[in-house]
């Protein structure tokens, strides 16, 4: 089993740490992991991505990934400057941080994957209080895919984060794990 | 078709130009007419340039050109008259489906 | 203990448990986040006996582990690319004092155009200072290799300075389960560094001091008897570190499935990639192994000789390039294989961060197998020179 997961967002939303935060979490499911950000980009805004490998063998391959089976969007204005579905398997599946209706986000990228929204920058807002969608968008990876117990996403968050953004981004894992179990039911 | 390269990598003036920074950033500034008083504070201190003092109906204003404003805020910051707002972008404002 | 940890941890964290006395660094992009570690550890008291000193150039750094060196302290920096470049000239002398200093390079494209991504063409330019330099291809393998880089550079029938080379992002940056070590497991293979000479006012010494053309040559003639000797010792930690922390990386070689008509060689974190290529094409009946070089100075020529005396194809895999010439590896590879008989083609790629998705890589190997493809530059843009 080799499941490959691309995040896309800007710099500052906490996409590298999105996959890093589920590399951990992954490891400690009893997978090995392997998590890597495009690099260079490193400036706030700019449009960056970052990969992420769960398998149950050791993972030996470091190249990006271009067929992943899910796909992580963070910023819901990314969609028309960077092809987020490029490579998307069609049994795989699209989460998005997005403010419209999954359907809206479906017929506007004309992919035939499943795709899954939830307005992350809202909770993002009203729990963390900026835009930092990373943890969010952790919480509804986990809910629609079902890869990772909630459990598992607070017991990396009590160790990943630390003060008070700790609680808040559990919050805010929790809320969106919930909402897209909700979504997925 | 073959791309074309430079030798040297010598780079010739203006090709930011090209890379519209807009779209990064979840706001933008907005400037108040009304309480600007085209000091130029906000102009040299904009990191990417986009902001220019330009005479607007007869009155001198800066103009945050939004093709370029990655939303900073600096210009907000900086801004004596608290002419400068930085405001969500309409695309984070639209409510959950 | 196992845990999921950033390249930079891996190593920043195997630093502090061979206990350092000098650590010297100038940041720079990849390496700047092992020596950030560092000071963090410094910072909170976890570095015993141990100083670190923020230099002001990479220049200034190797200058000061020289003094440090000599003064008898075990030392350690990080550098890559330019930073390396930059140090070069404190390097050879390191060498020539015959200082086992320490350094981690993340291997990072050079200058110009400026590149902060990464292919070997740094650690390459300093091929003939005279350091050890060793590749590693995950994680795992470079936390291990602190320990033994230690040990190996401060035997005294060795004394040199020791470069462990990682890639830079494709590695530093990366997440991975990392097996970190025990103190104790430290502490049992690698002794406390205690030199039989350095700089102390008791019996004054100097190192490095001039030597005309009667005498010169042969301080050269040492090094490399020096590097010959690091060659065996080498084999012998490697086997020793196999016995201590379980974790066998094979010697300056690995060779995977040795039987094979044809093989590829590389270095570095691109051999993962090549396990994969390798395991497709022998599924699709293609005789095909995988030599992996970790040694790289000093040069295995006896060990690569006798795992590829049966080879009929040997396709080498280069991230750097001697410009006027071929890809480095090729061209050590040819010579050290100089009176036998195989194909030998050379692609150079991924120069500057270019990725290397495995089915290309996979189509090219198996086109070489196949006498379909060509030694050179692969994965490149056709392009029209342009005078602006």
């Amino acid at each position: 089993m080799l499941i490959e997961v691309r995040f896309h967002g800007r710099g500052g939303q906490g996409v590298v740490t999105a996959a890093d935060f589920l590399a951990i979490a992954g490891f400690k499911e009893g997978y090995y992991t392997l998590s890597f950000p495009t690099f260079g980009a490193e400036k706030r805004g700019s449009p960056v991505a970052s990969f992420l490998r769960i398998s149950d063998e050791p993972i030996v391959v470091r190249d990006e990934i271009y067929n992943p089976d899910y796909v992580v969007v963070l910023d819901p204005s990314i969609f028309e400057a960077v092809n987020v579905t490029s490579g998307l398997k069609e049994s795989g599946m699209l989460i998005a941080n997005y403010p419209k209706s999954s359907e809206d986000l479906k017929a506007f990228l004309k992919t035939n994957s499943k795709v899954l929204t939830i307005n992350a920058t809202k909770i993002a807002m009203k729990i963390l209080g900026r835009p930092t969608t990373n943890t969010t968008m952790v919480g509804a990876f986990a809910g629609a895919t079902g890869l990772f117990k909630l459990e598992t996403l607070k017991e990396t968050a009590e160790e990943f984060f630390e003060g008070p953004l700790k609680e808040r981004n559990v919050l805010a894992i929790e809320e969106a794990y919930r909402y897209m179990k909700e979504v997925c039911r | 078709m073959k791309i074309r390269l430079n030798i040297g990598a010598i780079s010739e003036p203006l090709q930011s130009e090209q890379f519209k920074t807009g779209d990064w950033g979840t706001e933008w500034s907005f400037v108040d007419r009304e309480k600007c008083t085209a000091c130029r504070v906000c102009e040299q201190f904009c990191p990417d340039g986009c902001i220019e003092v330009k005479e607007i109906e007869g009155k001198e204003v800066a103009v945050v050109d939004h093709n370029y404003c990655k939303g900073c805020g600096v210009c907000a910051s900086v801004c004596r008259y608290g002419a400068i707002k930085m405001e969500l972008k309409e695309l984070f404002k639209v409510d959950v489906c | 203990m196992k845990k999921v940890v950033r390249g930079f941890y891996s190593v920043a964290y195997a630093v502090k448990l061979c206990k350092p006395n000098i650590i010297c660094a100038y940041p720079i992009t990849p390496q700047t986040e092992i020596v950030e570690n560092l000071a963090l550890m410094y910072a909170n008291g976890e570095l015993e006996n141990c100083k670190y000193i923020t230099a002001e150039s990479e220049f200034a750094a190797a200058s000061i582990l020289v003094g440090a060196s000599a003064a008898g302290a075990r030392t350690f920096t990080a550098t890559c690319s330019q930073g390396l470049i930059l140090m070069s000239e404190v390097l050879f002398n390191a060498a020539g004092m015959r200082l086992p200093i320490v350094i981690v390079n993340t291997n990072r494209a050079l200058s110009a155009p400026l590149s902060i991504w990464n292919d070997l063409q740094d650690s390459m330019a300093l091929r003939d200072a005279g350091i050890i330099q060793v590749y590693v291809e995950n994680n795992q393998e470079a936390h291990d290799m602190v320990p033994q880089a230690y040990k190996i550079a401060e035997d005294k029938r060795v004394r040199l300075p020791f470069m462990i080379c990682m890639d830079g992002y494709k590695l530093t940056h990366a997440y991975e389960p990392v097996d970190l070590l025990d103190q104790n497991v430290v502490d049992s293979f690698l002794p406390p560094y205690s030199p039989e000479v350095y700089l102390t006012t008791k019996k004054p010494v100097a190192f490095g001091c001039y030597a005309p053309p009667h005498i010169y040559m042969e301080f050269r003639v040492a090094m490399q008897r020096a590097m010959e000797r690091a060659k065996e010792i080498m084999e012998k930690v490697f086997a020793d570190w196999a016995e201590v922390s379980g974790r066998n990386w094979g010697g300056h070689l690995e060779v995977v499935y040795p039987d094979s008509k044809n093989f590829v060689i590389a270095m570095g974190s691109i051999v993962g990639l090549l396990r994969k290529v390798v395991e497709e094409l022998r599924n699709e009946g293609i005789s095909v192994g995988l030599v992996k070089l970790r040694t790289f100075r000093p040069f295995p020529v006896q060990e690569l000789r006798k795992s590829l005396e049966n080879a009929e194809k040997i396709i080498v895999i280069d991230r750097s390039v001697s410009f006027g010439y071929e890809g480095n590896l090729s061209i050590e590879l040819k010579s050290a294989l100089y009176g036998m008989s195989p194909e030998v083609i050379s692609f150079i790629l991924g120069l500057g961060g270019r990725d290397v998705p495995k089915d290309f890589l996979k189509e090219l190997v198996k086109n070489a197998i196949l006498g379909k493809e060509k030694s050179g530059f692969k994965g490149f843009k056709e392009f029209e020179e342009v005078i602006p």
